[in-house]
């Protein structure tokens, strides 16, 4: 299993990265901004190259295509790192773009009359699959239902499937995967164990066993299902970040100087770990949508008459040749939402960032 | 390093039996596969004794999977129900498979690497927006439809391709289900490194290898990309068994007889010996997936290393 | 794995051999030989063993029985019988036809059809249809179902007299059983059979059409014409080349770009584009299938005293020409009766016999249901399998009519079951409190067939364990009857208990689909649904 260099180790090469040594470019160095509470630890860290390499980003990085930090924090005063994310992410505008389209989405989902009056499970055969008219301007699904009332409709079970199967599988996957990568030996071995028979469960198998067991009509097991098999994979990734992060200088230092394994793993290690966890969950949240059709498509999902975007893009799918306007709006209503928490992931990550600042 | 990979390859024990020992118990929960078996009727209770006497299911669980892992050992995987063995039918499924997932997998490295450099360099230039898009586009349309259109279009339309893979499924005709396989793990790859490799373009050994004047390419290529891996590479390495045992989707559109689509047969048919040999394999390609994901880590970063 | 690359090679070395279609290459190859979608059959291609459709395409082509059902009347006419003798409607006097023979030389005799028969009817070999051999006297020895030993390896009830003759001895009165033998599970079988079964099972052996040219299980069955074939129904194309597909809508894509020339099961979502697509090369023929839907005579909510009237209101609340019309695109048929069009009106086929019962009436509906008290807890649950046969869409198609029809958006809601042996278990064990799908395909064209598997006390098929004395009287009378057209006449008024107690509600008849590439012609579908090989003719 892997294991860290202990700081202690003789024979590791465990001097500060000089940037003017070109014939040691090779291993990551992410300068790390100290918040004030603990400057102290990461202060010896900056002091050995921060000060012109800042200025030399903004420089020399340009070539490379980036572009420069959002300035405007300055240095003002000391902060915690947390708090100064917070006051980043206010001044974002893709932030705070992505902040109102999920509130506008938490908002239908939870008053979805506001916008749509009619019934979503009121549906006209005669109608069906015929395009938009006045009234429905979406037009009618394969059953005769109006698509723009089910697709208002469907953001409930939708979004809190997306939501709150994302969160469970950040959470869990990102906390145990962490654990592991930090720290190594048995920890990991049976952790990683886990996951991989875990990854061995299919998962129309498991939604089979699993979920028909169960006579709730509500989408909270399928969301627990979700956090069950979807877990694996974010530790995994998490794992990597973090045995990744903890090789950095800035780690070692403050294990040097006493720091604990909850002060290093918190205030060092996750911000830095945490960019891949952010990109890997934000998609799953789209994907996760999609699933909770996947399993009512199984019949062990949500019992019938359940309105949500995977289960009317799942039911119109095989029509796509003759309506495809039945498929185009809920997958419109599901991009929409993935995009917001894209962006909202993107601001978080570049937020808890210290060298964009 | 030696002694590591051995220990690794010990640990394959437990979890080979641990996850046997669950996969046999879950197909088994799901009930008595008999009653599936004699179309819209009941079978006759004793045919259905008989056929549960001939594939063991009456006798108790852990003496069946005890039986089972007997004649695993030997070799013999049992037979599904039309009579034939899961060891042909893994051995007619599983080089498909495996010529599918080299397929997807490629797409994901080549395609989704070079993206995800290319919009990680450009952040919120145009392309990066294009990308973004297009990845929105991925997720939000299912496989089916995506596969579906992509067959009428290239297979129908134009006549590019056959609109199904021969039961043979050379790697030509794997190409498009390749793409369509691989779609959504794509637009995984690719935001991963863009993340990656925005956060280290401002790395100072990138500033570094740019002030000694290393060619463009070279910095990007030995210096950037190498260090913006290791989460890219372990989402690959994670997504191999949903490429290879998931791709039910796909494999249906595309009439390929392979792993994803027999597992999900032999599922729905409730067929003990089949889920639990497919499975079987699988384990263990997650388990060699994963020690090489973990070897790759020490390879990308020598800074990690292995006792 | 190298199995299956040596697998692979040796069909390419097979199909090369024989210059026939190159190796997976669908419409290329021979002229001649035509390549037809097909689905893995899921028992072992054995005669007895073979209960759905698609091992049934291949035992059609690779057999024939006693008798054979008309493609196109679906009468049963006589094929290797040379006659069939009863006084009693109960001992049967069967001659075989002089010349048949096996596509592998041997002479098909009495004694390959009594084998044949004790095979099946053994319970050791595991055949799932033994229960066609249930009215044969010693049925009980042989296949017991209480579950004990078997005493007997062979029907007592079967002898033969000589080389070409053989009684049947029935344990009870059937006038109609000469008709029912031309089901596959009656073909006579050679003696390789039985000398090495495992090859057979390989490479089967019948004396139909065709002969069986190679066989890799999973992916492709190729059948050639057989040139020394005796019978009249010689093959009219060199062969057929059946190519397993996962799904019928890649079949269906497949046939679109030339690749395949027949498919036999034309996807629910394509019928809108078929007009487009295929024009005059779409056929969509009547079978003898119907749909229904069942009800657990068992619960007392559903099967009180007085219930049959939530029944019948509930059928009235099916607006069946709209679904049929809308879901199925006219491959189904609003149902009138019990039965199937395909019997036609002289085999007992009553159109109009359900009566207003089955015509869509949201009003009736309505007080019909409350004067039989209302919907069991207020909602009807349509349980069905999920994972074949796209049910999903046209249950919720069944329960959006009820519901407009009462006017109550919760009154109907589908109730998808993920496996269908959970599904079957579910009906086995009495579990269910609502209407489940049930589809019934007839195994020979008879009125029998669609009512005393299904509706007789106990039967094997009575999955709603419906019970009326009348009509288990009916049918006793029915089959003693020597007389075919009383016989008839009296399956009639059995069915007629069946609609005044609307036992089950039926809803539609099913069509056979199938459409084929511009090389073909002559493509017809039979009352089975399934494509009439022999008489394709190519190019």
């Amino acid at each position: 299993m892997p294991e860290p260099q202990q700081p202690e180790r003789p024979e590791q090469p465990q001097q500060p990265q000089q940037p003017e040594r070109p014939e040691q470019p090779r291993p990551p160095e992410r300068p790390y901004v100290p918040g004030g509470d603990h400057a102290a630890v990461d202060g010896a860290v900056a002091a050995t190259g921060i000060g012109g390499a800042m200025a030399f980003a903004v420089d020399e990085g340009k070539p490379l295509g980036q572009q420069p930090a959002p300035d405007g924090t300055g240095q003002e005063e000391a902060r915690s790192l947390w708090s100064d994310a917070w006051r980043d992410l206010r001044r974002n505008p893709v932030f705070l773009l992505s902040a109102l389209v999920i509130l506008f989405l938490v908002v239908i989902a939870i008053w979805p009359s506001l916008i749509a009056s009619g019934n979503p499970l009121h549906c006209e055969l005669a109608k069906a699959q015929d395009g938009a008219e006045s009234g429905h301007p979406f037009g009618y699904n394969g059953q005769g239902c109006d698509v723009y009332t089910r697709t208002v409709h469907g953001a409930r079970t939708s979004v809190t499937v997306g939501i709150c199967a994302t969160l469970g599988v950040a959470l869990l996957g990102s906390v145990l995967g962490g654990l592991a990568g930090f720290f190594g030996g048995a920890w990991d071995a049976v952790l990683s164990r886990i996951t991989d028979i875990f990854f061995a469960i299919p998962v129309v198998l498991g939604g089979l066993v699993l979920l028909s067991v169960i006579t709730s009509n509500t989408v909270w097991p399928v969301i627990g299902f979700i956090v069950l098999l979807g877990w694996p994979q974010i530790s995994r990734i998490a794992r990597g970040s973090v045995i990744t992060a903890k090789q950095h200088d800035y780690v070692q230092a403050a294990r040097a100087l006493g720091a604990s394994p909850a002060r290093i793993l918190l205030r060092h290690i996750a911000p830095n770990a945490v960019a891949p966890v952010i990109v890997v969950a934000t998609i799953a949240l789209g994907t996760y949508i999609a699933l909770e059709a996947t399993l009512s498509f199984l019949g062990v999902g949500l019992k019938p008459p359940s309105v949500s975007w995977g289960i009317d893009i799942s039911a119109a799918a095989p029509y796509i040749r003759n309506a495809p306007h039945a498929l185009l709006w809920p997958s419109a209503a599901l991009a929409v939402t993935v995009l917001a928490f894209i962006m909202l992931g993107d601001a978080v990550r570049d937020a808890l960032d210290p060298k964009l600042r | 390093m030696g002694r590591y990979v051995l220990r690794r390859l010990l640990q394959m024990i437990p979890v080979f039996v641990g996850a046997t020992l669950l996969i046999f118990l879950m197909v088994n929960v799901m009930g008595d596969p008999i009653a599936g078996l004699c179309g819209d009727r009941q079978c006759a209770p004793a045919t259905a004794a008989q056929l549960r006497h001939e594939f063991g299911l009456d006798q108790p669980v852990w003496r069946q999977y005890l039986t089972y892992m007997g004649n695993v050992f030997t070799g013999d995987f049992g037979t599904a129900f039309n009579g034939q063995d899961v060891t042909e039918l893994m051995g007619a499924a599983f080089p498909v498979t495996i010529r599918l997932t080299i397929v997807a997998i490629v797409f994901e490295i080549a395609i989704g690497i070079l993206l995800g450099v290319v919009t990680g360099l450009r952040r919120g230039k145009p392309v990066d927006t294009a990308v973004l898009l297009v990845t929105l586009v991925v997720i939000s349309v299912p496989t089916f439809v995506t596969g579906l259109l992509l067959q009428l279009l290239l297979g129908v339309q134009w006549s590019w391709i056959r609109p199904s893979v021969s039961p043979q499924a050379p790697f030509d005709e794997l190409i498009v289900p390749g793409l369509v396989l691989a779609s959504v793990s794509l637009a995984y790859v690719t935001r991963l490194t863009r993340t990656s490799i925005a956060e280290n373009a401002r790395a100072d050994y990138v500033r570094t290898a740019v002030a000694k004047g290393l060619p463009r390419r070279r910095v990007i290529v030995r210096h950037l990309l190498r260090n913006s891996l290791i989460p890219v590479v372990t989402f690959i390495g994670t997504d191999i068994g949903a490429l290879m045992g998931g791709a039910i989707v796909t494999e249906r559109i595309f009439n390929i007889h392979g792993v994803g689509y027999q597992l999900y047969q032999g599922i729905l048919r409730q067929n003990t010996q089949t889920v639990v040999g497919f499975v079987t394999v699988l384990v263990l390609v997650f388990l060699i997936a994963n020690l090489l994901v973990d070897l790759l880590y020490a390879v990308l970063d020598p800074r990690i290393r292995y006792a | 794995m190298r199995g299956a690359t040596q697998a692979a090679w040796a069909v390419c070395a097979a199909t090369a051999a024989l210059a026939a279609a190159g190796c997976g290459s669908g419409g290329g190859g021979d002229a001649a030989v035509l390549t037809s979608s097909w689905g893995d059959p899921q028992n072992p291609l054995e005669p007895a063993n073979t209960n759905e459709v698609q091992g049934g395409k291949v035992l059609s082509m690779l057999f024939r029985q006693l008798k054979q059902y008309d493609p196109e009347t679906g009468k049963a006419e006589d094929m290797l019988a040379e006659k069939i003798e009863t006084s009693d409607s109960r001992t049967f006097r069967i001659t075989v036809k002089d010349g048949w023979t096996f596509s592998n030389g041997e002479k098909v005799t009495a004694r390959s059809f009594v084998d044949a028969w004790n095979y099946g009817a053994s319970l050791k070999n595991n055949q799932k249809n033994a229960y066609f051999f249930e009215y044969i006297e010693g049925y009980d020895k042989t296949h017991p179902d209480d579950g004990s030993e078997q005493s007997a390896d062979t029907l007592s009830g079967l002898d033969v007299v000589d080389d070409r003759t053989f009684t049947v001895r029935l344990d009870q009165k059937f006038s109609t059983f000469p008709d029912t033998l031309g089901y596959a599970a009656f073909a006579p079988l050679p003696r390789a059979f039985f000398d090495d079964h495992d090859a057979w099972l390989d490479k089967p052996v019948g004396n139909g059409p065709y002969t069986v040219d190679s066989y890799t299980k999973g992916a492709q069955l190729s059948l050639r014409r057989w040139e020394e074939y005796p019978g009249a129904d010689k093959a009219r194309n060199k062969g057929v080349d059946l190519l397993v597909y996962t799904d019928n809508n890649t079949a269906y894509t497949d046939l679109m770009a030339g690749n395949l020339d027949l498919v036999d099961d034309i996807p629910a979502t394509q019928l809108k584009n078929v007009d487009t697509d295929l024009g005059d090369r779409y056929i969509n023929t009547p079978a003898g299938i119907i749909q229904t839907l069942a009800f657990p005579h068992y619960d007392k909510n559903w099967g009180g005293k007085g219930k049959e009237k939530v029944r019948e209101g509930l059928s009235r609340a099916i607006d069946r020409e709209q679904i049929t019309e809308t879901i199925f695109r006219g491959t189904r048929t609003p149902a009138t009766d019990w039965t199937s069009p395909v019997l036609g009106e002289d085999g007992g086929y009553q159109d109009g016999l359900c009566g207003d019962a089955c015509v869509y009436d949201p009003k009736a509906a309505k007080r019909l249901i409350e004067e039989g008290g209302g919907l069991p807890g207020g909602q009807v649950r349509i349980t069905y399998n999920a994972d074949s046969g796209s049910h999903k869409e046209w249950v919720d198609a069944v329960c959006n009519s009820v519901n407009n029809a009462l006017d109550d958006d919760k009154a109907c809601v589908g109730n998808p079951v993920g496996t269908f042996a959970d599904y079957r278990n579910q009906i086995g064990e009495r579990s269910l409190t609502g209407p489940f799908r049930a589809g019934w395909q007839m195994d020979y064209p008879l009125i029998q067939n669609f009512l005393q598997p299904l509706y007789y006390t106990d039967a094997s098929s009575n999955d709603g364990k419906w019970s009326d004395p009348a009509f288990d009287r009916l049918v006793d009378q029915a089959n003693a009857e020597s007389d075919t057209a009383a016989a008839i006449d009296k399956f009639r008024q059995a069915e007629e208990v069946v609609r005044d107690d609307m036992a089950a509600i039926p809803l539609w008849y099913q069509n056979g689909s199938a459409g084929h590439s511009e090389r073909l012609s002559d493509v017809t579908l039979n009352p089975f649904s399934v494509p009439v090989y022999d008489r394709i003719k190519v190019g």
